[in-house]
């Protein structure tokens, strides 16, 4: 609509005529409170706080439902306003408890904040307040019923946001409550949206409650460690007797790529952190037994048996296996130390999705790539494979809001009916394992739809799947670990025959794309780069000439005994991937990780880590968005990957400046406050550097130190940190600017298969995960919510 | 069944077959039915739409809107299905006209619903009954079914290549689904909660489709209207008052009932000579002027046309035509308490303001009747009510609102009468012996 001017309290402003009020009052810093107006969600004009006055309308009007016409003249904060508000907050304080000095909320209440302003403080009535008891509705989530203002909030964001529709009103009047779908409990996705987005205490989280109030914690904005969509989740953090203890995780100020949302793993599964099973202290094995050792002791014995096994069997006797949880510095720091200090390419990790094939298809297409945020704008997107509300809740959220919000197609191809089919424009049910016949019936060859079709999926439902994407001008492509290999060829292809199409492979972990971009690969270096010589130079060192293995390779060389010493940093290749343990037991294996995983128990010694919340670095999520993680917690006894390699390459006798270039002129230390450091730790750096005789420079501990080097040296990390460091995303372009350099091992691909409720390694370690798990086993089968 | 009244003054328009068996199809041909509907074909959409503007019929719900201009609203053209709604979730206290109506000339609703439905080119109209009105479900279910019998209803009604179906549905007891978006809601299977306006229903009512809908005492004119012609209809009542309405007199007077008159008909007559006075020698004390939620007017206020200008001018409601006296043996404040009683249980919780303000409302008037009032719960019931009024959602805060602002206002005075614990001055005579239709 044309633009129309208004006036807003004396204030002139422009804005697209039909704006919301509400909204544009925003645009000039007026803020019009209200309880039950959410954007995004439908309008509601229920709590009738946002009256204002409008010239010309002898009542007061609703700010969240007036579109804005020329020449209104709008009045918000006058006597009456203010009278009128008064009197609502008064009305709803009249049936709500004033239990604030034990309430959750207290302190983050917006009806506490409107009190402040408004002064609604006089008790204008003599009867007793209506009591209704508190509910526990599932693990996680508890409704106060008193302290519930109805701003139907809730109800919106589960059914419009979540489409879950799990929420609604009972009774009428004053005895309207709001009430979950199974009479007294709920069966849900268990998001926990409800309960961020409610503005009192009605709504209270089962992991929080009841433990501290909100100003004695500390809030850090950092990156989910759980699944690969890289949502910002705001950890509540306080002291404790073993360093900062995380005690609360959710979307406080909604800033990151995820807006509004987040899941439950985001919300509740930080609580691995402090689970009881935690390793606090190395251990190293001695005559058989795991026996706890000092630092100094356990680095020397790793540093002592690698550095014997490079001499004497060569680098290729050495095995490594990285994380898709640790940090870009750390992924890239370990993959150079493999290279540089152990000589070898035996690197590998667990792959969700194959970036190399789609890396080699894309290279040096500008643009052909999305990130997470486009999925919400784009007038169309295509799925094929994964089951993104399990598997990429932020996605789904994305892909839901963007169809519901914007009225975007969505075309859907699935061996499995997915809950997203609710949003399709075209739902195509294809038959088991039929994505490569769906790549070659996209192309253009139709008998392809014989080993396509599925029963109950007309072949006109193809026809027309294929027919609507050919015509959409912009479209976003996403596809799981399904699709890998020569499809990816294919269907990138495809996407080139395109008028516009932009591709997003999914895969599953934190930093599953960040392991890949920067090379954790036997048979490619960092920015898919096949051939050697540029970081020969770079590095100004010889690499070894042999090519790597991958993972199964390795397992098979341990098993042969020519594998003779194996590093295993943040994994548990054991678990995922089917061989017989027992050969990892002949090499020498060191595991670094935060629980005696299957793989660390077998270990020759196990190195305790910090776990993604307590420390620093990058990640870069599934799309290629590169996010900051910030240090919220913090664990006495285990040190980030990231200070452990270093450690173990200095005792090697390795010269650690040209493993981590630090020390570079005009780059000072900051003494870890850009890490969020905490409880002394940049004195004991410090301390460090002065031991050995350095500046207290920007120290070889630091990940920063390193990130300058991936900056410079990844093709698509040249991102502007100004940016990145201000808290915001910055897209990253591996896929399209590296050297697409391709990855044998393809069959290696395979996703985890993780749910809502499962989490890899770290699931098993969460309570909140496990309880949402073991209530739902004994939920009545079927019952659950789709 | 209710018993018919009559009086001299009455002009029967929309009651002229009550108690003539009209509900029996055959009988209501004999007294001229489906005539009009006819008429109304070979007169075609916008013939329809301009005898309606000039009967200057208004809308007898209670708002008062004309009804010719609201069906003109509807846009020509639609991609989604227009429907025509008769509203017949008649809740307001001291209201009882179209159960009357209902009862004994369902035909006329039917063929209102069908004029209607051919000014705006509908194809579907629905009669929404209030769920307390289960006998009157009955009635009209066979009235329609007899309409189809007859082919009056279904395709191609009188040779006209129109089709047009009429369904009835019935409400689940709640006053609320009486405000239209609300009705709109419960038929479509939703909780009765009134829709945020603008959009308005004759551009997105029903289902998302261009809705008009009307009171059954409005639809049970428009047949008369047009047989008669829109000019004849006005000339029944005032000026921009066209016609006449039924008045439901009831409360101390000797001959309660409902009554036709026509639109501007004297308050005073209407109380002293149609309903036969204030029976036992009482004295008046006041008058409830058109249905619980609108201001209430005192005895020395009553020298006033009953049309819709009027009734503005005099600071209240024509309404909907339920008129309820009270003489001087009723306690005001038990009275508010009694409407407000009504009104939180009617509440339908959407918005805070109506809420918790008549839960509030009706807790503080109910200990101050029962003699635990202070002097400052005088100012704050007014408070609380003048704090809803205008600032709900739905009138429905209005409703419960006016009627307490204004007894509050015009008889303080016995407020002040039960401070300090003293028992109701009035004894105990409640307001449910004065006004039965309350006492639910």
């Amino acid at each position: 609509m044309p633009d129309v001017t208004i006036t807003v309290d004396g204030k002139k402003l422009t804005a697209p005529g039909g704006t919301l009020l509400i909204e544009a009052c925003k645009r000039v810093g007026i803020e019009v409170p209200a309880f039950c107006y959410y954007p995004g969600l439908s309008l509601q004009a229920a709590c009738r706080m946002c009256l204002v006055e409008i010239e010309k309308m002898p009542k007061l009007q609703t700010a969240c439902t007036v579109p804005i016409t020329d020449g209104m003249v709008v009045t918000t904060e006058s006597e009456k306003v203010k009278q009128a508000r008064k009197s609502m907050l008064e009305l709803v304080l009249g049936n709500h408890p004033l239990d604030c000095p034990v309430c959750d909320a207290g302190g983050e209440c917006e009806l506490q904040d409107m009190t402040f302003k408004y002064g609604a403080a006089d008790s204008r009535y003599m009867e007793g307040k209506l009591h209704k008891d508190e509910q526990q509705w599932s693990p996680v989530v508890f409704f106060d019923r008193p302290r519930c203002i109805l701003c139907y909030r809730c109800v919106r964001v589960c059914g419009e946001g979540m489409d879950v529709w799990a929420l609604g009103v009972q009774g009428r009047g004053v005895s309207s409550v709001i009430a979950p779908n199974q009479e007294d409990h709920l069966e849900c996705e268990e998001c926990g949206m409800c309960i961020d987005i409610c503005p009192v205490g009605a709504l209270t989280s089962g992991a929080y409650r009841y433990k501290t109030r909100p100003w004695e914690m500390k809030h850090v904005g950092t990156i989910c460690t759980h699944c690969g969509d890289g949502c910002k989740t705001t950890l509540g953090v306080r002291r404790h007797d073993t360093g900062m203890q995380i005690v609360r995780g959710d979307n406080r100020d909604k800033s990151g790529i995820n807006g509004d949302f987040l899941c439950i793993k985001g919300r509740y599964a930080f609580d691995f952190t402090d689970h009881r099973a935690r390793i606090t202290q190395p251990l190293v094995r001695k005559d058989g037994h795991l026996r706890p050792a000092s630092w100094e002791e356990a680095l020397e014995v790793v540093a002592h048996e690698f550095r014997d096994v490079r001499e004497s069997k060569g680098g290729a006797a050495i095995g490594v296996i990285g994380s898709t949880r640790t940090t870009n510095e750390e992924n890239y720091l370990l993959q150079k130390f493999a290279r540089l200090v152990l000589q070898t390419n035996n690197i590998d990790h667990h792959r969700t999705a194959d970036f190399p094939a789609l890396a080699a298809a894309l290279k040096g297409k500008d643009g052909a790539t999305a990130g997470m945020r486009d999925v919400f704008s784009a007038p169309a997107m295509l799925l094929i494979g994964n089951d993104p509300t399990d598997q990429h809740p932020l996605l789904a959220w994305q892909i839901r809001s963007n169809v519901r919000l914007h009225k975007a197609r969505l075309y859907l191809a699935n061996t499995q009916p997915i809950k997203l089919r609710r949003q399709a424009a075209v739902f195509a049910h294809i038959a088991d394992g039929g994505y490569a016949a769906l790549l070659k019936f996209l192309a253009g060859d139709d008998s392809a739809t014989a080993t396509l079709l599925r029963d109950g999926t007309p072949r006109e439902t193809l026809i027309a799947l294929r027919d609507k994407i050919k015509a959409e001008p912009d479209l976003i492509i996403m596809f799981g670990a399904e699709i890998k290999g020569a499809d990816v060829q294919a269907l990138a292809a495809f996407a080139a025959s395109l008028p516009k199409a932009r591709l997003i492979a999914l895969a599953d972990y934190a930093n599953s794309r960040g392991a890949s971009d920067m090379g954790l690969y036997p048979d490619l270096l960092p920015g898919y780069t096949a051939s050697a010589d540029h970081f020969a130079r770079e590095w100004d060192a010889q690499l070894p000439a042999q090519p790597g293995m991958s993972l199964a390779q390795m397992t098979k060389a341990a098993a042969d005994g020519r594998l003779k010493a194996m590093y295993v940093v943040g994994s548990n290749p054991v678990a995922r991937f089917d061989f017989d343990p027992f050969v990892l037991t002949k090499p020498f294996l060191v595991v670094q990780d935060m629980f005696l995983t299957n793989t660390a128990a077998i270990a020759d010694v196990v190195l305790p880590v910090a776990c993604a919340y307590e420390k620093s670095g990058t990640f870069t999520n599934s799309a290629g968005d590169l996010q900051q993680v910030q240090k919220a917690g913090d664990l006495a006894g285990v040190k980030p990957d990231f200070e452990i390699i270093v450690r173990i390459a200095e005792r090697m006798g390795f010269d650690v400046r040209k493993l981590v270039p630090f020390g570079r002129e005009g780059v000072r230390a900051d003494m870890g406050q850009s890490r969020g450091a905490q409880s002394g730790e940049a004195d004991r750096h410090y301390v460090w550097l002065k031991a050995q005789n350095l500046e207290p420079k920007m120290s070889p501990l630091d990940p920063q130190a390193l990130f300058d080097e991936i900056q410079r040296v990844v093709p698509g990390y040249q991102i502007s940190r100004a940016a990145l460091f201000s808290g915001t995303e910055v897209r990253t372009h591996a896929l399209t600017a590296g050297n697409g350099g391709t990855s044998a091992g393809t069959d290696l691909i395979r996703s985890s298969n993780d749910t809502l409720f499962t989490s890899g390694t770290l699931g098993r370690y969460s309570h909140a995960l496990n309880s949402v798990m073991e209530n739902r086993r004994r939920a009545p089968a079927g019952a659950a919510a789709d | 069944m209710a018993e018919l009244v009559s009086h001299p003054d009455e002009k029967k328009v929309v009651s002229a077959r009550f108690g003539k068996g009209a509900a029996n199809i055959d009988r209501y041909l004999e007294l001229d039915g489906y005539k009009a509907v006819q008429k109304a074909i070979a007169l075609g959409p916008d013939g329809i739409v301009n005898e309606m503007k000039t009967s200057s019929l208004r809308g007898r719900g209670g708002a008062g809107f004309p009804t010719g201009m609201k069906w003109s609203f509807v846009p020509k053209e639609s991609a989604k299905p227009k429907y025509v709604l008769c509203n017949g979730d008649e809740s307001e206290p001291g209201t009882c006209k179209d159960r009357l109506i209902l009862e004994h000339d369902p035909h006329a609703v039917i063929e209102g619903v069908m004029i209607a439905a051919l000014s705006i080119g509908a194809k579907t109209g629905f009669i929404y009954i209030r769920g307390e009105y289960r006998y009157l479900v009955n009635i009209m279910r066979k009235a329609i079914a007899d309409a189809y019998a007859k082919g009056f209803l279904g395709k191609n009604i009188f040779g006209s290549g129109v089709d047009l179906d009429v369904h009835w549905h019935t409400g689940a007891g709640a006053y609320e689904v009486g405000e239209e978006s609300a009705l709109m809601e419960s038929l479509e299977g939703k909780r009765g909660i009134p829709r945020i306006r603008p959009p308005f229903p004759a551009v997105v009512g029903l289902w998302g489709g261009p809705t008009v809908i009307n009171n059954v005492e409005t639809l049970a004119s428009v047949p008369h209207v047009i047989f008669g012609g829109g000019q004849w209809y006005a000339d029944l009542g005032t000026p921009k008052n066209g016609g006449t309405r039924l008045f439901c007199l009831s409360g101390h007077v000797s001959k309660p009932g409902v009554y036709e008159l026509p639109l501007g008909y004297p308050l005073r007559k209407m109380i002293y000579e149609v309903a036969g006075g204030i029976p036992n020698g009482q004295k008046l004390k006041a008058v409830v002027p058109g249905g619980s939620s609108t201001p209430m007017l005192k005895a020395d206020e009553i020298d006033l046309p009953m049309d819709f200008d009027s009734c503005a001018k005099a600071g209240t409601f024509l309404g909907s035509g339920g008129v309820v006296v009270l003489d001087d043996t009723t306690c005001m404040v038990k009275f508010a308490q009694r409407v407000i009683k009504f009104y939180q249980h009617e509440s339908c919780g959407w918005c805070i303001p109506c809420r918790e303000g008549t839960d509030w409302l009706k807790k503080t008037l109910t200990r101050f009747h029962a003699g635990g009032g202070l002097k400052k719960d005088i100012d704050n019931i007014q408070y609380l009510a003048e704090n809803m009024l205008g600032r709900t959602f739905c009138p429905l805060g209005d409703a419960a609102a006016m009627p307490i602002i204004s007894i509050v206002k015009k008889w303080r005075n016995e407020f002040e009468d039960h401070l300090e614990g003293r028992p109701c001055p009035y004894g105990e005579k409640t307001a449910e012996q004065l006004l039965p239709v309350l006492s639910r």
